[in-house]
């Protein structure tokens, strides 16, 4: 076990119990982020409310920078460097949905409470729970909302923060609502695409006989089914949502296709876009109609090894709690931090279900281990694990 | 109405003007005031948990404005009181305080028995149901109450649109207030129309005040509240705040006829008292209205008596535990 942690897995059940103390912060903050909308690309609600937060917290250097990112630093002792601790804070649901949240003696109801509504939480309310602990750190804390995470997003604000800022960064938490026991420390390779056809005005549907936008994208998903995609390591298509036509009697004259290919083998991403543009080239010279591919969003394959003194500290910690780790490739902000050769892990707060509906749920009792994990692992990262040797 | 113009343009606020709530605590260890946060409730296990969450991590862990969050309850029968008390709020029913007094259902029962129960220099009543609940709906409230020492009774109002997304309806503009008790004060008492929604459900009040004041216990409380404090203390006793948008659940027309029954009942008692009666008919405590089943229409009566419980000032338990 890597010396660092010894003395904090001891501490790990005081910790449990004394953060319940500031729990109606935690939860009112979890409300409150939950009820402003917060879009991708739209975001700006909910940075107002960070930099409020960490304005009231004590944060030093609270800013906002050309993307939209909250950023507020929880000053180190020593300043000898840096640890970012972060959470996205866009959603998929649009501002006209009802973002109400309820509260119930055991759980959270509403949409984007789980992702990533609490995330964004934790971050606002960390200054309290620090401070709950009597916890100050060696190095300085940047808590960094993030913006533009999801979808075409493409981690634009992780990556914008990490390209731009001059701060020498050692360490790295991204934090999601969902799941307890969730331990992500390597990026998938993954690409999102959007598939466009239009069918160009005066086709002649007599001389080649597709049946407008839907026929062809549905010759296109056909044949992007058929590519290989391995079991080991493993590959996966995700055909997203598609769009064409507006009536029953109309043939439809566009056509969007959305769809997101992830693979652990390095390079098999890249190789399988390749692929699917060779389709489009294909099926526009046979049809004659016009198909383009646009990719939003790219991740590279990457991250730490199993061994790696951060991840051993991660286990030891989750094991301390009672918590059963949950191994799984990121495609969120981990992926940023992995291309800058930051070491850095994503872990979960609690359990929930129903994510990415309108009655998106976290239960209240598990955040508590799920913060006692994040401030050991933070501690952890304070204390030099990553610089151990393997 | 010269008066009523200045009136307007000194005791409105709108709750972003108190939004530093360092500088209203320091205001409120100023003057020394304790204050209390009260929520009558009935059947509100939906929203109440939200409401004990955000007062008791705004208003009381960063921010120490209040000194107690008590919840009143008229009997729910569902989980109310076991999920506010799993936040932390007082939690009590209404007919286990003052019980020589005996115990009448109904929200102004108890706004009544808070002040008996609870122990603030000020008092803040909050409405259960709203849905987006945010601590200005009390420190918007309870700050011209620090600041200004001649204000006792400061109001809510809402901004109300009329379209919303999912479904949701806001009450369309205060329908009571604009149907019945604006016509109503326009016509008996037009200074008071410059309270903007009258009927709201929140005020802040200093006890001094709500101890004097006699309590219906149905719809016509925040009416009778309006025309006693108007004839003892006088306009300047009023302030208003408005507090953005407030979403809630919509009521039926028929439930707004009860109510509007209720209010009249109050009013025009107030004005018999007040000696403003003229020629006014016998009041009966009945409501006739109509329900449809396919092309027959049945009348239905409803029997909405509004009791009235004394000043509390007056009651021998609440003179002795002041040391009155």
């Amino acid at each position: 076990m890597p010396k660092v942690i010894a003395s904090i897995l001891d501490s790990l059940p005081a910790y449990r119990e004394r953060i319940q103390q500031v729990r109606e912060i935690i939860l009112a903050n979890a409300v409150m982020f939950g009820e402003i909308p917060s879009p991708t690309f739209h975001e700006s609600g909910r940075v107002r409310f960070m930099m409020d937060r960490f304005t009231e917290g004590g944060c030093q250097n609270i800013s906002t920078d050309e993307v939209g990112n909250a950023v507020g630093i929880v000053p180190g002792k020593k300043s000898k460097g840096h640890i970012i601790l972060s959470a996205h804070l866009d959603t998929p649901f649009a501002t006209s949905v009802d973002h109400t949240v309820t509260v119930q003696t055991d759980h959270l109801v509403g949409p984007g409470i789980l992702d990533n509504s609490l995330g964004a939480a934790v971050l606002a309310s960390l200054p309290a729970i620090l401070d709950q602990l009597g916890i100050q750190f060696e190095h300085n804390l940047i808590l960094l909302g993030t913006t533009r995470s999801l979808g075409s997003g493409d981690i634009e604000g992780m990556r914008f923060f990490l390209k731009n800022n001059k701060l020498p960064i050692d360490a790295g938490v991204i934090v999601e609502g969902g799941t307890l026991g969730r331990l992500s420390y390597t990026s998938l390779g993954m690409s999102r695409g959007v598939i466009d056809c239009k069918i160009p005005r005066g086709y002649d549907f007599s001389r080649f006989g597709a049946a407008g936008g839907i026929a062809i994208l549905n010759r296109v998903i056909t044949k992007m089914l058929a590519l290989p995609t391995p079991r080991e390591p493993a590959t996966q298509l995700i055909l997203g949502s598609m769009h064409s036509g507006t009536s029953f009697n109309t043939i439809a004259k566009t056509g969007t296709l959305q769809y997101e290919l992830r693979s652990e083998q390095v390079g098999l991403v890249g190789e399988l876009t390749d692929e699917i543009e060779s389709i489009l080239s294909e099926i526009r010279s046979s049809t004659g109609v016009e198909l383009s591919l646009k990719e939003v969003a790219r991740r590279h394959n990457g991250g730490l090894d199993y061994k790696h003194p951060l991840l051993v500290a991660c286990r030891e910690i989750m094991k301390a709690l009672n918590v059963k780790p949950g191994v799984a490739p990121s495609t969120g902000e981990l992926a940023a931090l992995i291309e800058q050769d930051i070491p850095g892990v994503t872990l979960g707060l609690t359990r929930g279900q129903n994510r990415h509906m309108f009655d998106e749920q976290v239960e209240i009792e598990p955040i508590f281990t799920g913060l006692a994990q994040l401030i050991a692992v933070l501690q952890a990262m304070d204390g030099g694990i990553c610089h151990e040797e393997a | 109405m010269k008066k009523l113009e200045s009136w307007i343009e000194h005791n409105t606020f709108h709750h972003s003007q108190f939004y530093d709530q360092l500088e209203l605590l320091k205001q409120k260890e100023k003057t020394g005031l304790t204050i209390s946060l009260c929520i009558p409730t009935l059947n509100e296990e939906a929203t109440i948990g939200k409401e004990i969450v955000i007062f008791r991590s705004e208003l009381m862990e960063r921010y120490p404005l209040i000194d107690e969050i008590a919840v009143i309850d008229s009997g729910s029968t569902d989980k109310t009181l076991e999920v506010a008390a799993s936040f932390g709020a007082d939690t009590y029913f209404a007919g286990d305080i003052l019980p020589s007094q005996g115990h009448k259902r109904g929200k102004g029962e108890n706004l009544w028995k808070a002040i008996h129960q609870l122990k603030g220099d000020i008092i803040c009543y909050v409405d259960a149901d709203i849905k987006n609940i945010h601590p200005r709906f009390c420190y918007g409230l309870v700050a011209p109450l620090l600041y200004r020492e001649e204000m006792q009774y400061v109001k809510a109002f809402y901004d109300r649109p009329l379209a919303f997304s999912q479904g949701i309806r806001p009450s369309g503009g205060g329908r009571v207030t604009e149907i019945l008790v604006r016509p109503l004060f326009s016509l008996f008492y037009p200074e008071l129309t410059g309270l903007v929604q009258p009927l709201s459900g929140e005020y802040a009040v200093r006890r001094k005040v709500l101890e004097r004041l006699p309590f219906p216990i149905g719809y016509g409380v925040e009416t009778s509240h309006i025309m006693d404090v108007y004839h003892e203390w006088g306009l300047e006793a009023f302030g208003q705040t408005d507090l953005d948008q407030r979403v809630h659940r919509n009521q039926e027309t028929l439930s707004l006829g009860k109510m509007s029954f209720g209010i009249l009942q109050s009013f025009l008692g107030r004005m018999q008292k007040m000696g403003m009666e003229g020629q006014l008919p016998d009041m009966t405590n009945t409501l006739r209205q109509f329900v449809a089943k396919d092309q027959q229409y049945e009348q239905v009566l409803y029997d909405i008596v509004e009791e009235e419980r004394p000043p509390m000032i007056e009651i021998p338990e609440y003179r002795e535990k002041m040391g009155y």
